[in-house]
């Protein structure tokens, strides 16, 4: 019997275990969502196509599994692009629908003609444009196939009405055969064993864990593997959940807001050992004296990576928790010594910390969240100062916890984010930690989130300012505060007027009973957080300063 | 230094915008590109002259691994290699003129293609310095039109650029 394409495309679906979309009609996806209409795929609808695409990404992040997202042509798939950009950057898995406009008037300016395959291309790892239904089932498999394997990344699919309505026997398209796709899974023993020899040599070594270590599901071989050889772990902000927060290795996030250890641990030691990691500029500051002295050891699955930024002394290309699993196969237990000492002592001398006065500090709201929750939520940021604080003031233990736009810096993807992220883990306690600017970047999902009974706790940290370019103003273009002062609306009301509930807390005392009140209503909660309006994000290294160079 | 990388792509729709899109992002710099198909009418082969330190290089051939339509890329500046560009051209050519213009067409072992009232059109083939003097010679005559294929290249002796990465026989 004859299928239609978007009867494939929802079998397809299924097939790959996708139980979740994200999406918005349109007209070019009207056959797509008749087939929806009636089959075992739950849809999320989002107000925003952007919405889709940061909640698709949240869901992937937190559970593992790609996220899905579905859009009409033209504008609905132009309004996908700075999420898949933004699931490129942070290398998230996600495959991205369109509707397209039907073959024949492909190329003609049609209405909601957009040429989505041509402006994604440079921020997916692959796209396609089916031209033909025949093509669809094939082309579904290796989209999931792409989007999940090797290092990660959005893929789109592209689907004109008339492939998604027209008709075809189908055939089982049969395993994916990608000749030019074949990522590295294991490393080369003979680097691993050269490795081991280093390791093994050095007396200061420092572990710099990122996003992969998150994204291979690697936090045990890190843990076993730092423990092992007694080495400190600093986490960029996609790694943090790769290494438990609380642990006496971790030295918290280094870089441009990191901890001043962990940037001393990595400017002193002699061997830097990168994992799953790409040397990004707000990690590295100066790259010049980015821990000069040091041999870099450098761990990834994309061979792209190794020696794009810095030079290596011994590449690993490969699965991080592979890698990890056979470095530790070939080392001894270390003993602690000097460098141990130095850390603790630097840890002791620099602890990350804030002035208390009486008002109400965003630092202070942090760490009543983390307490409120024991440290066990999961935690969506937007981003701006409010993103730094949470990386560095709510203590991440477990893998997938904390959920943030990292290489992109999407302001507005907080909310959507954390969506997703209560979609995939109905059962845990979801927080958006946002900004006054960020959270009105994607309001409107507080509609979806109403809608669909999330009861995620939206942190807003509302100091009515673009924080953190206000920040570099005050920093660095002499307290010009051009057009940073935000005048908002009443968040108070503007939560009640979207059906979930409001509070405002203003001073300190406040916050603890009024977080005790938001987790107990199965609901979504906004609190406005109205904080000390000049409160800076430190230490801070200033821009392409060495990382020992730290303000505050 | 200029490298000429064999570049062997799936015969998809867009593989070279998605090629061309990523040196221009990336900003490394082509000298020239030329592209067909092969034997296999499923895969195109794309030689890509770039200009570029070692580094550069490492990082361009990385970065085009890493588009899914790639399936092998060869450096072959660094064996022994035959490369071949054509070039088309367009030249003044007064009748009393021509005389000459031929015979430097003999020297370069150029062919005249086409002729018209007061142009002749030549077609020569070789590699970069053969072609640049055969452009040099004509020059003051006055080229009209000048069009050239881009290098293409191959490994010399027994040795190919194949879909299955086997380098040797």
């Amino acid at each position: 019997m004859p299928k239609s394409g978007a009867q494939i495309f929802v079998e397809s679906l299924i097939e790959q275990g996708v139980d979740t979309i994200f999406g918005y009609p349109g007209g070019a996806v009207l056959p797509i969502y008749d087939a929806l209409y009636d089959a075992k795929i739950r849809h999320i609808l989002t107000r925003h196509e952007q919405g889709a695409a940061h909640a698709a990404d949240g869901y992937a992040r937190a559970s593992g599994r790609p996220g899905v997202c579905l859009a009409t042509s033209g504008p609905g798939a132009t309004n996908l692009v700075t999420g898949i950009t933004n699931a490129y950057m942070d290398s998230v898995p996600l495959v991205a629908f369109t509707g397209q406009v039907v073959t024949s008037q492909l190329g003609k300016d049609s209405f909601q003609e957009a040429d989505i395959t041509g402006i994604t291309l440079p921020v997916t790892k692959h796209n396609y444009l089916v031209k033909d239904v025949r093509d669809l089932a094939r082309i579904i498999r290796e989209a999931f196939y792409i989007a999940t394997t090797g290092r990660p990344g959005p893929v789109l699919v592209d689907i004109p009405r008339d492939v998604s309505a027209g008709l075809t026997e189908y055939e089982d398209p049969g395993p994916v055969n990608l000749p030019g796709y074949k990522p590295v899974m294991d490393p080369s023993p003979a680097r691993v064993e050269e490795a081991a020899r280093v390791i093994l040599a050095a007396e200061r070594p420092v572990i710099y864990a990122g996003g992969g270590v998150v994204n291979s599901g690697a936090h045990d071989e890190l843990r076993r593997f730092a423990e092992l050889i007694l080495a400190p772990v600093a986490t960029t902000l996609m790694g943090l959940s790769g290494f438990p927060g609380d642990h006496p290795l971790s030295l918290g996030m280094l870089g441009m807001h990191g901890s001043k250890y962990a940037n001393y641990a990595v400017c002193e030691c002699d061997l830097l050992i990168a994992v799953g990691v790409r040397f990004d500029d707000r990690v590295t500051g100066k790259l010049d004296s980015f821990a000069k002295n040091a041999k870099v050891i450098h761990i990834d699955i994309d061979p792209a990576e190794i020696g794009k930024n810095v030079r290596v002394d011994i590449p690993i290309v490969g699965d991080v928790k592979r890698s990890l699993t056979a470095l530790c196969e070939r080392l001894k237990a270390k003993l602690p010594g000097a460098w141990q000492e130095k850390i603790q002592m630097w840890k002791k001398e620099y602890p990350l910390t804030f002035e208390e006065n009486g008002r109400l500090k965003p630092q202070q709201v942090i760490r009543e969240i983390y307490k409120a929750t024991k440290g066990e939520a999961r935690i969506a940021t937007d981003v701006g100062q409010h993103q730094m604080w949470t990386a560095q003031y709510y203590t991440f233990t477990r893998p997938r916890s904390f959920i943030s736009s990292g290489g992109l810096g999407t302001m507005g993807f907080g909310l959507p984010a954390a969506i997703g992220v209560q979609v995939a883990c109905p059962d845990e306690v979801v927080f958006s930690i946002s900004g006054d600017g960020s959270i009105q970047m994607n309001i409107q999902e507080m509609a979806t989130a109403v809608n669909y009974d999330l009861p995620v706790k939206i942190a807003v940290m509302d100091n009515g300012y673009l924080g953190m370019v206000r920040q570099w103003q005050e920093l660095f273009y002499n307290r010009r505060y051009s057009y940073t002062e935000l005048r908002n609306p009443d968040f108070v009301k503007l939560a009640e007027a979207y059906g979930a509930v409001g509070m405002r807390v203003a001073r300190p005392e406040e916050v603890a009973p009024a977080l005790k009140e938001a987790l107990a209503v199965p609901r979504p909660v906004m609190i406005d957080f109205v904080i000390e309006r000049e409160e800076n994000v430190l230490p801070m290294v200033p821009p392409g300063e060495s990382l020992d160079k730290m303000l505050g | 230094m200029r490298h000429t990388l064999a570049v062997l792509v799936e015969n998809n729709p867009g593989v070279l915008a998605r090629v061309a899109g990523l040196f221009s992002r990336r900003g490394f710099n082509i000298d020239s590109l030329a592209v067909g198909r092969t034997e296999n009418p499923a895969v195109s082969r794309m030689t890509i002259v770039v200009e570029g330190d070692d580094r550069t290089l490492e990082q361009v051939t990385k970065q085009l691994h890493k588009l899914i339509d790639v399936i092998k890329i060869q450096d072959v500046t660094v064996d022994e290699y035959v490369d071949r560009e054509l070039v088309l051209i367009k030249v003044n050519a007064e009748p009393s003129q021509r005389g000459e213009i031929v015979q430097i067409a003999d020297i370069f072992r150029a062919r005249i293609v086409d002729l018209g009232r007061r142009t002749l059109t030549l077609e020569c083939t070789g590699n970069e310095g053969k072609i640049r003097a055969f452009e040099e010679s004509l020059r003051p005559y006055g080229i009209k039109e000048l069009v050239r294929t881009g290098k293409i290249a191959m490994l010399r002796g027994s040795r190919y650029t194949g879909v299955n990465g086997k380098e040797d026989e």
